[in-house]
């Protein structure tokens, strides 16, 4: 059904990558319309003037796959928003495009997505996790959400680089999320579906688009999970239907 | 004393000074076996900007560098404090750094991306007000690509973000690192919930520990911000009252507690720090704290004897000596507990706020120059140096 939600989300500090595209542009505008407070990152510059223009979130350039820009980019984020409570890495690299089976994919292509779809998040979420586990404490609730796939679950030729780097992804999620529960913070792993979506659009240029999630749909999905995993929303704020 | 030169230069080592002055050496990482059940572990959570920005006074086309020091609040995030220097950069000692041009309300400072204007100084020709130009967000960008983290020529190599942040980092309200946070990683808070100890953070702003100038080193520490979330005040008041000891991590962890207990209770909130710890102050709040080692004369050597006896101090610094104990930011660790006669359980000092027992200021002519030496003396506050603190905080 098509999803409607009245989740109240003021005040949430929300911190989105992949922001300017896809399924990270949904979220950082379906956060910034119910009242959260959001910091986003891309990589362009000019896209991610034009979406913090539009939306009036904190928007911050750098690319979560490069290890230097990391820091600067936690520091960016929880100096705007003065804190965080819940981290989404969305942003993610297919590896070779097109797709290619792993027997003709570079080398560098599965690296790259692995930067970018593994060590890009262990890494941010590593350098937030201080700022996450303090709002854990004071009993707000705090929320790692790993954009994941069904290719992290199932084996689909030529999916080989994005397929292997969203498993780990997955894993990687499992784990933290039982060594941090004492912290009380919580890691999820969502697969949003196939959405209609540039990066979609790359991997599978002639599917057809009326066969596709739109990505606002998926992102209420995502914002309904996340509100499900925190102490002070699910109580009672939660009214929408899924 | 041995400066630790490099950042996670090997394990730390730490002497634990009881409350009767007993020593023992422990590895820092088993800090969480010296806590017992009902205590409270309390730190602070200031991520350490990367307050040293170089660049250009543009009147005058002299090369400056600027750092950060203080902000009037939280939610200010264009304004701040900051002392100036001269040419060169960290490697070359703060105290033999030539002075910067001199300066002038209105002056611009071109700082790589930044531009600031100096809104005026505050009582010292090196100490100003500035406002960066600009949105938030191209503020923030221009700090977080062109700053570097303030350090000292006894590290000389360059630092990077990782290195001054400590595992608990969240917001970067910091001018230097809270540095005995950095013995505490997530299998320690692990260990000490198995144990059943809490754990708490708050924030604290910590100011600059030098600035290479007799009279601005004589005001330090800057008055500083910080926020004591409800939770951890509650946390913290509960402990106390069913007889749990409060373990401070750090120094700033003391500065925020203290200024933030009254009537035997600490509110939670926003405030400024602005007085010193020192050995007339009773402290209200904190029964054990961690600390760097630090020599005699230093303001935060001075701190520590609000926690225990001159005698016991001088005993810890000959053991420190002997064992080659490292100083500074990335060096080894003290905990001293407070001792039973020193100072403390006064009836009196549930019922008035630490405030107004813990008066202490610089005395002026007694700082020997240097970042290790200088010298502080607990007095009552005169008029004058009243007036100092008050124009130290003084922002247009």
């Amino acid at each position: 059904m098509e999803s409607k939600t009245t989740t109240d989300l003021s005040g949430l500090r929300v911190a989105v990558t992949g922001g300017t595209s896809g399924l990270g542009l949904a979220l950082v505008r379906a956060l910034t319309g119910r009242g959260a407070r959001v910091a986003f990152v891309a990589r362009t510059a000019a896209a991610v003037d034009r979406i913090a223009r539009e939306t009036g979130a904190a928007g911050i350039v750098g690319d979560v796959g490069v290890k230097d820009d990391i820091y600067p980019l936690a520091l960016q984020i929880t100096g705007r928003l003065g804190g965080l409570d819940v981290l989404i890495n969305s942003a993610s690299s297919l590896g070779p495009v097109p797709l290619a089976a792993l027997g003709d994919t570079a080398c560098e292509d599965l690296e790259q997505a692995l930067a970018v779809n593994l060590v890009g998040p262990f890494r941010l979420t590593k350098a937030l996790l201080g700022a996450l586990a303090a709002s854990a404490r004071e009993g707000k609730g705090a929320v790692v959400l790993n954009v994941s796939s069904d290719a992290a679950v199932n084996a689909y030729a030529n999916w080989g680089a994005y397929g292997a780097s969203k498993a780990a992804l997955r894993h990687l999620s499992a784990i933290w999320n039982e060594e941090l529960v004492g912290e009380g913070v919580r890691f999820l792993s969502v697969d949003p579906g196939d959405m209609d979506t540039p990066l979609h659009a790359l991997a599978v240029p002639d599917a057809d688009p009326m066969t596709l999630k739109r990505p606002d749909a998926s992102a209420d999905e995502l914002i309904a999970a996340i509100a499900g995993a925190l102490p002070a929303m699910k109580a009672a704020k939660v009214v929408g239907a899924f | 004393m041995i400066a630790a030169a490099r950042p996670q230069a090997g394990p730390t080592k730490l002497l634990f000074v009881d409350a009767r002055g007993d020593m023992r050496h422990v590895k820092s990482s088993a800090l969480a076996n010296l806590m017992r059940a009902g205590d409270i572990v309390v730190a602070n959570d200031a991520a350490t900007l990367p307050a040293s920005l170089h660049g250009t006074h543009a009147p005058s086309g002299a090369p400056i560098e600027i750092r950060l020091a203080a902000r009037r609040s939280f939610d200010e995030a264009l304004r701040f404090t900051a002392v100036l220097f001269g040419a060169g950069d960290h490697r070359t000692r703060t105290e033999d750094r030539p002075p910067p041009a001199p300066i002038a309300p209105g002056d611009r400072l071109l700082l790589g991306p930044l531009i600031a204007t100096v809104e005026g100084t505050l009582g010292h020709r090196r100490l100003i007000a500035l406002r960066f130009e600009g949105a938030p967000d191209a503020v923030w960008a221009g700090i977080a690509h062109h700053g570097k983290p303030v350090q000292y020529a006894h590290v000389p190599e360059p630092l990077a973000l990782w290195d001054v942040w400590t595992k608990i980092a969240g917001p970067p309200v910091a001018f230097e690192p809270p540095s005995a946070g950095f013995v505490l990683d997530w299998s320690m808070l692990a260990a000490l919930r198995s144990r059943g100890v809490a754990f708490a953070t708050l924030t604290h702003a910590a100011s600059l520990s030098s600035t290479g100038d007799l009279e601005l080193d004589r005001r330090l520490p800057f008055d500083e911000l910080y926020h004591i979330p409800r939770a951890t005040a509650a946390a913290i008041n509960r402990a106390k009252a069913e007889g749990g000891r409060v373990v401070a991590i750090g120094t700033t962890v003391v500065r925020a507690l203290e200024a933030a207990s009254a009537f035997g209770i600490v509110r939670a909130g926003s405030g400024i720090a602005t007085g010193r710890i020192c050995p007339s102050t009773r402290l209200a709040t904190v029964d054990v704290i961690l600390s760097g080692v630090h020599t005699p004369g230093e303001s935060h050597y001075e701190l520590l004897r609000a926690f225990t006896s001159d005698a016991i101090l001088r005993r810890a610094a000959d053991v420190l000596e002997a064992h080659d104990y490292r100083s500074h930011e990335f060096g080894d660790l003290v905990l001293i507990e407070r001792a039973a006669d020193h100072r403390s359980a006064h009836p009196s000092t549930t019922s008035i706020p630490a405030a107004q027992l813990s008066v202490c200021n610089p005395m002026p002519g007694q700082a020997p120059p240097g970042r290790m030496t200088e010298a502080i003396s607990c007095a009552k506050p005169s008029v004058s140096s009243r007036v100092t603190r008050a124009s130290a905080r003084a922002a247009p």
